[in-house]
């Protein structure tokens, strides 16, 4: 790891004046020690914010939930609302990393963790996304790249919470000391290869993330995520499905069918959504559902196997949400 | 020990900085810094640090401490003790722990949070202490593998994982016996599912979990009978 300057601030706005000429904002530090110590990150100055205490906790409001960016995966995992009536979020942040690393581990910093891809994270490549020509995945070895949405880059989003909050239709607060407060919906916070292949998210350099907001879930609503890696634990997906069903009784009145591991940016499947809107839940709509959400699936050449793998961890979640199923052994166990 | 070196010879100021308080010249990096009167010019060889420390130390808004990037003196409170130790801002807790304290307990081995094998007790929640800075550990309670003693006594657990040969080449053990004991102080009354989800993130090649959970059980049920 490089020698570098660590400003520890205790307000926000302390943090926000101290957000310049490079400096690197430091949460938890999970992701962002990783990046310093594979020497592609190399700040020279970091901006702790890990001890602004207005920045944690998870708060009712009457609109829904707000949870600050420094609370835990641990904290959210564990909270009994969350787990009640955002169940979603609670599976995903329950299912992410290890224990202990869910114990040092944000979400905000979650939501911000660097895009997955052995070639961009290692100093050894200089890549498209670190502003040259090359993508060395398209060629190389991609069994755990993107089969979806990729255009000129194809890893993959590897935040399981950002695959929550974007089916929960939630939003994240960004302040700046110059502009003030903004809001963005998750579907437009991230940025598609496509748009701007050098640019993860829409966060200017001086601006921090200073909430999460989750809109309250209509009546009737159920819902779950599951994760599948190739290991049992501490692994990120190779598959991953968050799953929300608004239900009149057995009726699906509306649908979010949400994966990560497909593409390089969260992705809410229309296809799927269509094929569970107006009907009731059962092995066949889930299934069909399931399939409908690989429409436009254009898998690399050591990947295909992912096109098999999506629709049975979609199926299997969606039922897990109706009550229809257990929870998937051979998905990643979830912390409670 | 060199074998039991943590894997960061690139890390070259970390590794190039005398452990003790004076080279064999008898001048250390940081004493060369205060006794020199150093110039703006002479700093700026040495990375420039110095003076883009000052110059922001200089405009420090309340509310911002600012540490680094030379060494720092911090105080850090370990297994009940308070330790003035000198790091500089880019030292994890693991290293802090096994370089300055000489608490070689604490294991390195992936150095990413990957295999927990460097598992230490922050307050009570089981952390990976190679992933966070030692600076992030000030104003909490440490507590390391030589912490879960008691006047020179064995832990339950400890014990536990002696009877039940919970160890092979035991590397990962006393990462493994940090998590286990954080679990039994959170929750004395464990299911093998507990125990199985305490350790996932514990990696052990020599492949003895079972053993691991059946200590950790045993020992549950000891220290229950006791209390």
């Amino acid at each position: 790891m490089n020698s570098f300057a660590l400003a520890d601030c205790s307000t926000v706005e302390a943090a926000l004046s101290q957000l310049k000429d490079g400096a690197v904002v430091k949460a938890g530090g999970v992701d962002l020690l990783d990046r310093m110590k594979n020497g592609t990150d190399t700040p020279r100055r970091l901006v702790n914010i890990r001890n602004i205490r207005e920045l944690r906790g998870i708060h009712a409001t009457p609109d829904g939930l707000t949870i600050g960016p420094l609370t835990t995966l641990a904290e959210i995992a564990e909270d009994r609302g969350v787990r009640a009536d955002y169940t979603v979020l609670a599976d995903a942040c329950g299912a992410a990393a290890t224990p202990h690393i869910r114990n040092m581990a944000t979400i905000g910093g979650n939501l911000l963790q660097e895009l997955q891809c052995w070639y961009f994270r290692s100093a050894d490549f200089e890549c498209i996304r670190k502003g040259k020509e090359v993508c060395f995945a398209f060629s190389g070895l991609n069994q755990y790249h993107a089969i979806m949405d990729y255009g000129t880059c194809p890893s993959v989003a590897p935040s399981s919470s950002a695959v929550a909050v974007l089916a929960l239709g939630g939003s994240v607060e960004l302040t700046s000391a110059a502009k003030g407060k903004r809001t963005v919906a998750i579907q437009d916070f991230y940025v598609k290869p496509d748009a701007n292949p050098h640019r993860f998210h829409v966060m200017a350099d001086d601006e921090l993330l200073t909430a999460i907001h989750i809109p309250k879930p209509a009546a009737g609503t159920r819902s779950a995520y599951q994760k599948y890696g190739e290991k049992e634990s501490h692994d990120w997906a190779i598959a991953d499905a968050g799953i929300v069903l608004e239900m009149d009784g057995n009726t699906c009145r509306r649908a979010v069918v949400a994966m990560g591991a497909a593409s390089p940016v969260v992705r809410r499947s229309k296809e799927a959504e269509e094929a569970l809107a107006g009907k009731p839940i059962t092995q066949d709509t889930a299934r069909a559902a399931g399939k409908a959400s690989m429409t436009g699936a254009m898998p690399l050449s050591m990947n295909a196997y992912k096109v098999q793998l999506f629709p049975v961890a979609i199926y299997r979640t969606i039922l897990l949400a109706a009550g229809q199923m257990e929870r998937d052994p051979s998905a990643t166990a979830v912390a409670s | 020990m060199p074998g039991h070196e943590p894997p960061n010879k690139d890390n070259k100021e970390l590794t190039d900085r005398p452990r003790d308080a004076a080279t064999p010249g008898g001048i250390t990096r940081r004493g060369f810094l205060k006794g020199a009167g150093v110039t703006a010019a002479g700093t700026a060889l040495l990375e420039g640090v110095q003076v883009f420390s000052r110059e922001a130390a200089a405009a420090t808004p309340e509310n911002v401490k600012e540490y680094g990037p030379e060494p720092v003196t911090i105080a850090l409170l370990v297994n009940g003790k308070e330790h003035p130790i000198e790091v500089e801002p880019r030292t994890t807790l693991a290293e802090a722990l096994r370089i300055q304290l000489n608490m070689t307990g604490t294991k390195i081995s992936c150095d990413r949070g990957s295999c927990s094998s460097c598992t230490v007790l922050l307050d009570k929640t089981p952390v990976n202490s190679c992933t966070m800075l030692a600076i992030d550990a000030i104003g909490h309670h440490v507590t390391t593998i030589e912490g879960v003693t008691e006047d020179e006594k064995m832990h339950p657990l400890q014990a536990a994982f002696v009877r039940h040969d919970a160890m092979q080449c035991g590397f990962c053990t006393p990462g493994m016996v940090m998590s286990c004991a954080a679990l039994l102080e959170r929750n004395p009354n464990p299911t093998e599912d507990d125990v199985r989800q305490a350790v996932s993130g514990n990696l052990c090649r020599c492949g003895t979990y079972p053993k691991v959970f059946a200590a950790t059980l045993d020992a549950a049920g000891q220290m229950a009978s006791k209390a």
